[in-house]
């Protein structure tokens, strides 16, 4: 344990220091003016910490996250609304039908590799989102489903901005810890030696496929959480928020969030998510970046900014890389410090 | 169905899949040179139509003018998209590669629907408004058009990879990279080429295809995955089999909809491409992954 704590000290200073200012974050001003954003912050998190691992993990990427958060979304809603079904019930049914229904596309999809495989998870997503929009009668066509539940244990409801933000970061931390504690595992080792080289990785034993249809289980069943708490915060869904757009969103995160890293997932949904919602409405407000920001197609143009200079310049992720240059400046610091 | 909703449905699918295959084309021809998937490949065909649309309608040329020089800086873009990103991005991986496409999708689509407005637009025919009757059908003359330009650029592109110098060094590029390198031929020079050129082609789809159907800023990542499926279908190989891979979906989509029952309705035109493309997949994927394995 000791030793572990050791080890991992950096990781758990962090965390430490995450949960402190989560704590601390909802002041006076917060609450009037930002919780919402908070919030939202947490939901995409767990989001994009499943496609993080995923393609930290594997080395694939998978273009249709939005699926899952839909069908978490979606099988929550309706269960709730139109069956009466206890919302939390509904959230358990959703994590398992939406895992179940992972299961089954994974294993011929997953075979597929690099280009393949992106383009049939981008078809699937979109897929879901036609349905999505389609399916009237269950889903409420392009309008969604309103008056979603609040979600309550005994008698306490969680109806107020405040509280909202404290189930779903609670349920985030809780996410985190589980991804962090699978990749120390035996699975975790599997899956970066999948990274490293497929073949490597089966010849010492690993069945590859295996693995990762079960990472793209589990960023389903996480995408599928976030989907079902996402429907209780709102009270509202709609197919709007599951389309092609939401999952370049989410890709954006953890690109931005760096790939293989736990805690990058939520500095990327922050970075996203203060950029769409705070920055790019206030650029568009000063002069010098009027003509370019007139239609509201403007978060694009920033999303695809980032995904190519990211990616070009940082293939690892934008906080994964400043992480990797505080680690070796502070192991040179250290042996320095041994020299002398 | 009836006989002339049946010819309706054919006519209606050979246009539309002219339209794909002119963007599988575009995928086919950077893929064999390559070896990348340029996931950016449908804006191209969405930059085509609102650029001829705004030479046409605000610079006021005349239509066939406004098609070259709207085919000509989709070109240009094509290149600037090679050398800018995939160039820089020296050793990336297949997955970097994807994400850095995708990127510039996303990107060119924010700065597309900037300039032109998120509406979606409606360019004039080229010739004519009159539709003409064939078998109970009704034809636009400018489905004539796309099927007539469809066809010279195949002719065209045949001709370019059979006869020429730089068709020939495109075609050793796509056979085996490094030995072309050792015979003289400069690998990134062709990948240039070929990026301009799918873009060329996908602008010369859209600007053909817009008068008929409408265009709009967010229309590239539909297209583009129609001329996915195109290409996929015509197993990324042949010109031949991607054009008839492009006028099958083309055909199939016109007579899912015409049938009008269960899932076969209108409101899923969109999943139909998509279906068969994960059918496609993963019925190939062994052989799919050998390949990317090999290359």
């Amino acid at each position: 344990m000791l030793a572990a704590l050791k080890k991992h000290k950096w990781s758990y200073v962090g965390m430490a220091a995450c949960l402190l200012l989560l704590v601390l974050l909802p002041t006076e001003y917060l609450l009037a003016e930002k919780i919402s954003l908070l919030t939202a912050v947490g939901v995409y998190s767990i989001v994009a910490v499943g496609l993080c691992l995923l393609m930290g993990y594997t080395g694939q990427v998978a273009l249709g996250q939005a699926a899952f958060f839909g069908l978490g979304a979606y099988i929550s809603a309706v269960l709730s609304t139109t069956h009466n079904v206890n919302p939390w019930l509904a959230m358990l049914i959703a994590a398992v039908a939406t895992g179940a229904f992972a299961y089954v596309v994974g294993f011929p999809i997953l075979r597929l590799r690099g280009n393949y495989l992106a383009m049939a998870t981008l078809g699937l997503g979109i897929i879901m989102w036609v349905l999505f929009r389609n399916l009237s009668q269950y889903t409420g066509g392009p309008d969604g489903i309103t008056g979603v539940p609040d979600l309550s244990i005994g008698g306490f409801v969680f109806d107020t901005d405040l509280r909202k933000y404290s189930l779903i970061w609670a349920f985030c931390i809780v996410i985190l810890l589980i991804s962090q504690n699978v990749m120390r595992s035996r699975a975790g080792r599997a899956l970066r030696a999948i990274h490293g080289s497929e073949g490597a990785a089966e010849s010492v034993g690993v069945n590859v496929t295996q693995f990762k249809v079960k990472i793209f289980v589990l960023s389903a069943v996480y995408a599928s959480v976030a989907g079902s708490l996402y429907a209780h915060q709102t009270n509202a869904i709609g197919p709007g928020s599951f389309d092609f757009l939401a999952s370049v969103l989410i890709l954006t995160m953890a690109v931005v969030g760096g790939l293989a890293s736990v805690w990058g997932a939520v500095f990327g949904a922050a970075a996203i998510l203060i950029l769409k919602i705070e920055w790019i409405p206030e650029m568009s407000k000063m002069s010098f970046f009027r003509p370019l920001f007139m239609s509201g197609a403007a978060y694009l143009i920033s999303y695809g900014l980032l995904l190519m200079v990211v990616m070009i310049f940082l293939p690892n992720g934008l906080f994964v890389s400043l992480r990797d240059a505080f680690d070796s400046w502070r192991r040179r610091r250290t042996q320095r410090g041994v020299a002398g | 169905m009836t006989t002339h909703l049946f010819v309706q449905s054919l006519t209606s699918g050979l246009t539309q899949g002219c339209i794909y295959a002119l963007i599988g084309l575009g995928f086919t021809i950077i893929f064999n040179v390559t070896g990348i998937i340029n996931f950016a490949q449908g804006e191209f065909v969405m930059l085509g139509g609102m650029l001829s649309f705004y030479f046409t309608r605000s610079a006021g040329l005349p239509i066939i003018p406004a098609l070259l020089v709207s085919v000509l800086i989709a070109a240009l873009i094509g290149a600037a998209l090679y050398l800018l990103t995939i160039r820089t991005a020296r050793r990336a991986s297949v997955v970097s590669l994807i994400i850095i496409t995708i990127g510039a999708a996303i990107f060119i689509r924010g700065i597309a629907g900037e300039k032109w407005g998120v509406n979606p637009i409606s360019p004039p025919a080229f010739t004519g408004k009159h539709p003409l009757h064939f078998l109970g059908a009704t034809i636009q003359p400018q489905a004539l058009w796309i099927i007539g330009i469809t066809l010279a650029a195949a002719v065209v592109l045949h001709f370019l990879f059979s006869s020429t110098v730089i068709g020939k060094a495109l075609r050793a590029c796509s056979m085996n990279r490094s030995a072309a390198g050792l015979v003289g031929i400069n690998p990134r020079m062709m990948a240039l080429i070929a990026f301009a050129l799918a873009a060329a082609i996908g602008a010369l789809g859209g600007a053909v295809v817009a008068p008929l159907s409408f265009m709009s800023y967010d229309a590239g990542v539909g297209l583009g995955l129609k001329g996915f499926v195109a290409a996929s279908m015509g197993g990324f190989k042949s010109q031949t089999a991607v054009i008839a891979g492009g006028i099958v979906l083309g055909v199939v989509e016109q007579v899912a909809i015409a049938i009008d029952w269960g899932p076969f309705k209108s409101e899923y035109k969109e999943a139909i491409a998509l279906v068969l493309l994960l059918l496609i997949l993963v019925v190939r994927s062994r052989k799919l992954s050998e390949e990317e394995r090999v290359s």
